[in-house]
């Protein structure tokens, strides 16, 4: 907890606007013409040198988009989204063909390393040692629309992991990618997994083979830079027989007076015996302290536990974002399988978060939980939504929920929005629901102790949330701990 | 020599209702002053004010430490200082586990005064030291802050605290409710041990019997809003045998 010194010192250097990811890469980039169209379709295919099928595939989603309309049901207001006004389609343009890390634009790399991201191998294949509980990460990088760096590769494809842009994927891969694409998400799935569906441009791709235990974390960065532009990214996930694998992914995106849209669809699948542990840090930019400005955050996650025996286990700090609208959810097909659900969700400013789970019980035996916490601050709305339901069949099933919300301030609001269904009468579920404020009585309690008001509060918070972040990678946990401090810096008075 | 604490005709008023009508009081380095009074005299104002809990307003009079005003200090920069309230109700901090609380106060009080900060092993040593002469065990070092805990183990937890940040002065606001017998005199004991020549200590109580295990130098006789009668440790004997009725109509 020595973090929380820190974490405040580091507050205090930040303007107004907290937000630390605010910049901009100054880059020229190659982009689609603005707007949609079966022609962009066609662009974003034809750039990514997609074989026949792909690109059927992204047409057929793209006539079943038009005829969809947008989801009004979520808890969260925002001006129509004009699709024919953003650009689906962007890409640091590359000054020469890339063969190695040192060949990248330095530009990203620098921007990635003021993100604190590390794209660079070297200490790690010199042999430096590194600092204990320190473990190896390997990063993919998506810069925009595209994927512009993966570590270690080499060290993966010994161990039998696939783990590389999907664009590439879909090249190399193609048995795969056909197989599962697709699959846990349809693509009529709803609007903004059709839209998804039909132009994403990149996101990673994982294949972790029978009986391997995935030897490092992954993860991916996903960085949103130029103007006007939609981020719709694409992960695949597939852990098969027995194996493990876990997986972060982190998003920032740099300070602008317009709202930008991200749209991304993740979809994960577990076979006998595997194990998928899935966790975000969200810092998309949140707009500005006037509720100017932020990213439209409208997306698509679910693992399906297709195998007797396998987990997927989904654990989200969603701090950024001036609209969140995302639902990570388990299918629990497979006999014995297990769905997990950690969510922190913070609202801040005039940030709208409607985000929660769905739990889908369909196998004998199957349990799950879902602990969420949601803490609204300044003016903004924070809804957990979620759905648990047992399928006829789904003997047995099993389920813990717990919703907390915390309260700061007197001007923002928590909901929670609980579905429960059971068709099969032995399942057992479990809902516990608090609303609760920060205490001025505790407040005083830390500051007596020498604690300033906004080290207290972030204690408090830390303490509040504290289940949730021991789910989350070590490396992580350190991050998203100075991240909720952060967000919630001005929260009192 | 300049006082420690020193309150001056001090008036406080809570929601427009004056609580405190011109209190003073002196406290020297060394001394121990216990404040006692019937509920509703104003004790755990004062207590309050000094520490500088938002809700009160002040509406004469001053509170001096080592000369400086106090009241223009912020609540965290009185702790720095060397005020330190023990509460008579502690909170509980669901989630924050005590030594983690303990070694981030007492960095951020050092960080304050500009003092170097201590790393984890040296506030290790210094809390495990510390816990192990109050007989507080290790484990209950590693729970949420307070949750949990009995009453005796939350106000020994308090007395941990002063033992940890070593303050100049402390305030011991109803130490003595919700105790029995013996945790009492566990928690005495440890209060008794951070006794020192630069050390003052202001006990509020309602009851002489904690007076018989931290006994005082001064006792001070609070009624509706006053100091109405100070003396040595043999008011407090009084006090037990007549009771505060006398005082009532004198304030």
């Amino acid at each position: 907890m020595a973090a929380v010194q820190e974490t405040v010192d580091r507050v205090r250097q930040i303007d107004v606007d907290q937000y630390r990811y605010g910049f901009e890469t100054l880059i020229e980039s190659d982009k689609a013409p603005k707007g949609l169209s079966e022609d962009t379709v066609r662009f974003i295919s034809a750039k990514k040198n997609e074989p026949a099928w792909m690109l059927e595939w992204r047409l057929e989603a793209y006539r079943r988009w038009l005829t969809m309309t947008e989801p009004q049901w979520a808890r969260v207001n925002y001006p129509k989204i004009d699709y024919q006004d953003l650009y689906y389609y962007s890409a640091p343009k590359p000054k020469k063909t890339i063969g190695s890390l040192d060949e990248i634009d330095p530009d990203i790399l620098k921007t990635y390393e003021k993100l604190g991201i590390p794209l660079r191998e070297v200490e790690v294949l010199e042999g430096v040692v590194r600092p204990e509980g320190q473990r190896k990460i390997a990063v993919d990088a998506v810069f925009d629309s595209v994927s512009v760096a993966t570590t270690f590769q080499k060290e993966l494809k010994q161990a039998g992991v696939i783990f590389m842009p999907i664009s590439e994927a879909i090249r190399e891969h193609p048995e795969l990618v056909k197989k599962y694409l697709g699959t846990v998400v349809p693509t009529s799935d709803n609007y903004f997994a059709t839209l998804n569906s039909a132009v994403f441009s990149d996101g990673s791709f994982v294949y972790v083979p029978p009986g391997v235990r995935c030897p490092m974390e992954l993860s991916t960065y996903f960085r949103i830079n130029e103007r006007n532009t939609g981020q719709f990214e694409r992960t695949l996930i597939i852990a098969d027989k027995g194996s493990y694998v876990s997986y972060l992914e982190g998003c920032t995106a740099p300070q602008r007076d317009e709202n930008q849209l991200h749209a991304a669809v993740v979809e994960l699948v577990t076979h006998d015996d595997a194990e998928i542990k899935y966790s975000t840090v969200q810092n998309w930019y949140p707009g500005n302290s006037e509720g100017k400005g932020g990213i439209y955050n409208f997306v698509t996650k679910r693992g399906d536990c297709r195998g007797n025996n396998s987990k997927i286990s989904w654990t989200q700090v969603e701090t950024g974002s001036a609209i969140t609208w995302k639902y990570p959810s388990c299918i629990l097909r497979g006999d014995n399988s297990r769905g997990e659900f950690y969510s922190i969700a913070i609202s801040n400013g005039h940030q709208q978060v409607d985000s929660g789970t769905k739990m889908i019980h369909l196998g004998k035996n199957t349990t799950s939980r879902i602990i969420s916490k949601g803490i609204a601050a300044g003016v903004s709305q924070n809804t957990y939504r979620g759905l648990v339901t047992a399928h006829r069949k789904a003997t047995g099933a099993r389920n813990f929920t717990a919703c907390d919300s915390l309260l700061i301030g007197d001007k923002c609001g928590a909901h929670t929005v609980p579905y429960v269904e059971a068709k099969n009468s032995s399942a057992l579920f479990e809902h516990e629901a608090t609303t609760s404020k920060i205490s001025e009585d505790v407040l005083f309690y830390c500051v007596q102790r020498g604690l300033s008001q906004e080290e207290a509060v972030g204690l408090v918070v830390n303490g509040f949330v504290k289940d949730v972040l021991q789910q989350l990678p070590m490396e992580f946990a350190v991050e998203a701990q100075k991240l909720i401090s952060i967000s919630l810096e001005g929260s009192v008075g | 020599m300049t006082a420690l604490l020193e309150v001056k005709d001090l008036k406080v008023r809570v929601e427009e209702r004056e609580i405190l009508h011109g209190l003073s009081l002196t406290v020297n380095p060394g001394e121990v002053h216990a404040i006692m009074g019937p509920n509703g005299s104003g004790k755990s104002t004062l207590s309050h004010v000094i520490a500088g809990k938002p809700g009160y307003e002040v509406t004469g009079g001053e509170i001096l430490f080592r000369g400086e005003d106090l009241l223009e200090m912020s609540p965290d920069e009185r702790a720095a200082k060397g005020v330190f309230l023990a509460f008579q109700y502690p909170v509980e901090i669901p989630g924050v586990a005590t030594m983690n609380f303990l070694h981030v106060a007492l960095n951020a009080q050092r960080k304050a005064r500009g003092e170097s900060q201590l790393t984890t092993p040296e506030f290790l040593k210094k809390a495990y030291a510390a816990a192990a002469s109050l007989n507080i065990p290790r484990d209950m070092l590693k729970r949420g802050v307070n949750v949990g805990f009995s009453g005796g183990e939350k106000k020994r937890n308090e007395i941990l605290q002063m033992a940890l940040f070593e303050p100049a002065v402390c305030i011991l606001d109803e130490m003595d409710s919700g105790l029995d017998i013996d945790a009492l005199r566990v928690a005495a004991d440890g209060v008794n041990a951070l006794r020192s020549q630069g050390r003052a200590m202001v006990v509020i109580t309602h009851y002489q019997r904690l007076l018989n295990y931290i006994v005082p130098d001064f006792v001070h006789v609070m009624s509706k809003g006053r100091v109405v009668k100070s003396g040595g440790k043999e008011l407090a004997l009084e006090l037990e045998a007549s009771g505060y009725a006398q005082f009532e109509d004198a304030a």
